[in-house]
């Protein structure tokens, strides 16, 4: 017995307990701590349940379709009182999205715009630019929002007294009023030109830098895409003799009729998520800029590079490294911000969906759940999106 | 932001602590040593702080007359100003003890939200309120109107279904509070503004050309509104809706603050059950004898309370109609105290 014993130490003389074993461990707390967070959980939404039903509180997901009964003054689907809960999620989602999507696209080229005259050697234009920074980024956002709602957009004439511009475009109290293209028959031959015209660009785009890395010749893609851009709906537009028309709008009754028009509340945030954000983007471009090597400026021209092209093929693709992950956050933060709408009535997904829908059917904790994960999703997808981008712009280090 | 917190507060009370559900909200106020209620923003009439921060109003007499019943003090009341959106989260999270914010009774409030209605204290109806220039004289006008309203209340589904019914056209704007709905109504935002009536009448008077503005005649919607407590507590329940009783029968017994010594002595059978010098009614409901005669010493019956803040006696002057007791054509009736 006690030399079998000592032959099993012998030949395993470093084998320890496997509850000893540092792997073993590591993994077994991280089980218990999973297990009792899915315990917490699993409790947590049990007794709310038992809660909300010993309170006769409502709730479950059933909601989702029963009918709204409210109207919405923006939407980008149909939508009508009839509809149900399902469809004011939507409804209250893309709004949200739009005034985020159109706001991030807009916030980044007056922030690029800004970031650089900042940098400019031009003593006027660098002063106004970091005086709209100075000034626009130490304000409460929410007053911005207020300040463009009531102060600026409210005090515009009422629709009967409208002030026009450029023949068909009305500035009144409820909203910009613009003409809109109204698509006739074989106006689907235009799209598909501009659509072909759009692919055959990139693809130029793509063929020109190949022969530039390969030969060193340069070719016009601008110019080339410009035309093919132009050039290609226009003559779709001849050979089906003009179906876009315009529809003009006029005043009928208490509102204009006809037209296109972009609410107030819609206008009132966009703009001021867009300058409030474009603030803070201008400094992360400026931060970006300054912190590529000056000797990469000085090495370009010594070569004999023109100062756009410095700027455009040597200094902002550096930058970029730098300014793509604070990028990512004033977009994030754009996005959430976006919920301040409710403040001035434009109808996103915190207003209408987390504001009135929750207030109508009483179901919190269902809804509160649900905006969050929308939220938390579409920060995640523009993170995954960028990080993708920063992946690409990132310095190739052999 | 205080939504936020609100509503973070309901999920962790709904999800946290199981038997908390039918707590006595009664033995929380005798020993908070006061009554905390839920009450608007400011609405003339109602709810609405004066000059020197006293809260007046119709509401606010009611959750006076609570205090006064438990605790023979009126002042007793901390007033939690509500958004209409907020309302019923504050009342579900304990925040507030009652919900007094003109707050219309309807069945899925009452079934679906975790809360029951105790009374009814004004009968209310839906009505729109426009500038004279545009000439409109009636609501039936008013297709493809921009119409300003309070978001998460019945006036928003009322709107819709009118105007849906009638096949008219319009547009709403909806805003959280009330401030920033009649500030929106007033910068010219909206054509119309759309709310219960007498809310309406007290908006107009905030307004800065009151006369400017006209009421159209059309009411579409009932509104009763009321105190509001939580599912599950009848204790509480009993108390707030018989103290709105207890000033519906002083009403209709003649019993007024300037009457309530008369009716001490007085040797009518009602008015002796009414005011306790014969049996125990109000121990029966937890609270004293004489807790009426509390009730009406320091706030005065219901007719009192409604001319003082709504009625004749006040800038709204909106006449009795339904609200005036059944004895004299209205609707408020209240079930005997015996």
């Amino acid at each position: 017995m006690r030399r079998q014993s000592a032959e099993a130490g012998a030949s395993r003389p470093h084998r320890v307990a496997f509850y000893n074993n540092p792997t073993v461990r590591g993994a077994a707390y991280q089980l218990a701590l999973l297990v009792a967070l899915l315990w917490f959980g699993y409790e947590f939404a049990l007794n709310a349940k038992a809660n909300l039903e010993a309170q006769r509180i409502t709730s479950g997901f059933g909601f989702l379709g029963n009918t709204a009964g409210f109207g919405v003054n923006q939407s980008l689907i149909p939508y009508s009182e009839t509809d149900t809960y399902g469809r004011v999620f939507l409804v209250g989602l893309l709004n949200t999205l739009l005034v985020s999507g159109l706001g991030i696209a807009l916030a980044t080229i007056l922030g690029f715009l800004i970031g650089i005259a900042r940098l400019s050697p031009n003593w006027l234009l660098a002063r106004l630019a970091g005086g709209y920074v100075e000034l626009i980024r130490n304000l409460p956002l929410l007053f911005q929002i207020l300040f463009w709602y009531l102060a600026v957009l409210g005090t515009l004439p009422n629709p009967r007294q409208a002030v026009s511009l450029f023949g068909g475009v009305f500035l009144t109290n409820r909203g910009i009023i613009l003409p809109a293209p109204v698509a006739g028959e074989g106006s689907i031959y235009v799209f598909a030109a501009l659509m072909l015209a759009i692919i055959a660009t990139c693809a130029l785009a793509r063929w020109a830098r190949r022969r530039l890395e390969r030969t060193g010749r340069q070719f016009p893609t601008f110019r080339a895409g410009a035309a093919l851009i132009i050039g290609l709906p226009l003559m779709a537009l001849i050979a089906t003799s003009f179906p876009i028309g315009i529809e003009r709008p006029e005043l009928r009754g208490f509102n204009f009729v006809g037209g296109m028009r972009l609410v107030p509340e819609f206008v009132a945030l966009l703009v001021a998520l867009v300058t409030y954000t474009a603030a803070f983007i201008a400094e992360v471009v400026r931060a970006g800029i300054l912190a590529v090597p000056r000797g990469q400026t000085e090495a370009a021209q010594a070569l004999g590079f023109r100062r756009g092209k410095t700027l455009r093929l040597i200094v902002v693709p550096q930058a970029l490294r730098v300014i793509v992950p604070p990028l990512t956050n004033q977009y994030l933060n754009l996005t959430k911000n976006s919920s301040l709408a409710v403040a001035i009535g434009y109808p996103d997904l915190f207003a209408v969906f987390a504001g009135t829908a929750l207030n109508q059917t009483g179901q919190a904790i269902e809804i509160i759940v649900i905006t969050m994960a929308v939220y938390l999703s579409i920060s995640l997808l523009t993170s995954l999106a960028m990080n993708w981008y920063n992946a690409r712009v990132r310095l190739s280090e052999r | 932001m205080k939504r936020a917190i609100s509503m973070l507060g309901v999920a962790l009370a709904l999800g946290a602590w199981a038997d908390a559900a039918s707590a006595q909200t009664f033995k929380t106020v005798t020993d908070r040593g006061s009554l905390i209620c839920g009450v608007s923003q400011g609405l003339p009439g109602f709810s609405l702080p004066d000059d020197k921060g006293n809260w007046t109003g119709l509401d606010v007499d009611f959750c006076r007359a609570i205090a006064a019943a438990i605790f023979n003090d009126p002042g007793k009341v901390k007033f939690s100003p509500l958004s209409a959106k907020d309302r019923f989260e504050a009342l579900r999270s304990r925040e507030i003890d009652v919900l007094a914010r003109n707050t219309t009774w309807t069945s899925s409030r009452d079934t679906s939200l975790g809360l029951n209605f105790a009374a009814v204290n004004y009968y209310d109806g839906q009505g729109f309120m426009v500038r004279k220039a545009l000439k409109v004289n009636s609501a039936l006008e008013l297709n493809g109107a921009s119409v300003c309203t309070q978001t998460g209340t019945t006036t928003e589904l009322n709107l819709a279904d009118y105007f849906r019914a009638n096949n008219m056209k319009y547009e709403v704007i909806a805003f959280a509070t009330a401030d920033e709905t009649v500030k929106a109504y007033e910068g010219g935002r909206c054509d119309a503004f759309t709310t219960d009536v007498s809310q309406l009448y007290s908006e107009k008077l905030k307004l800065a050309n009151s006369n400017d503005h006209v009421i159209l005649p059309e009411v579409i919607s009932k509104e009763p509104l009321g105190p509001a407590v939580r599912h599950g507590d009848d204790q509480w329940f009993d108390v707030v809706k018989w103290v709105h009783y207890a000033m519906l029968n002083a009403e209709e017994l003649g019993v007024s603050q300037k009457t309530i010594d008369e009716a001490l002595k007085s040797s009518l059978p009602e008015i002796k059950r009414l005011v306790g010098t014969e049996g125990n009614y109000g121990e029966q409901l937890g609270l004293t004898k004489d807790w009426v005669v509390r009730i009406v010493k320091h706030v005065g019956n219901y007719g009192e309370s409604f001319d003082r803040n709504v009625g004749t006696g006040s800038k709204l002057g909106i006449s009795r109609g339904l609200n005036r007791l059944w004895t004299k054509g209205g609707i408020q009736y209240a079930p005997p105290i015996r």
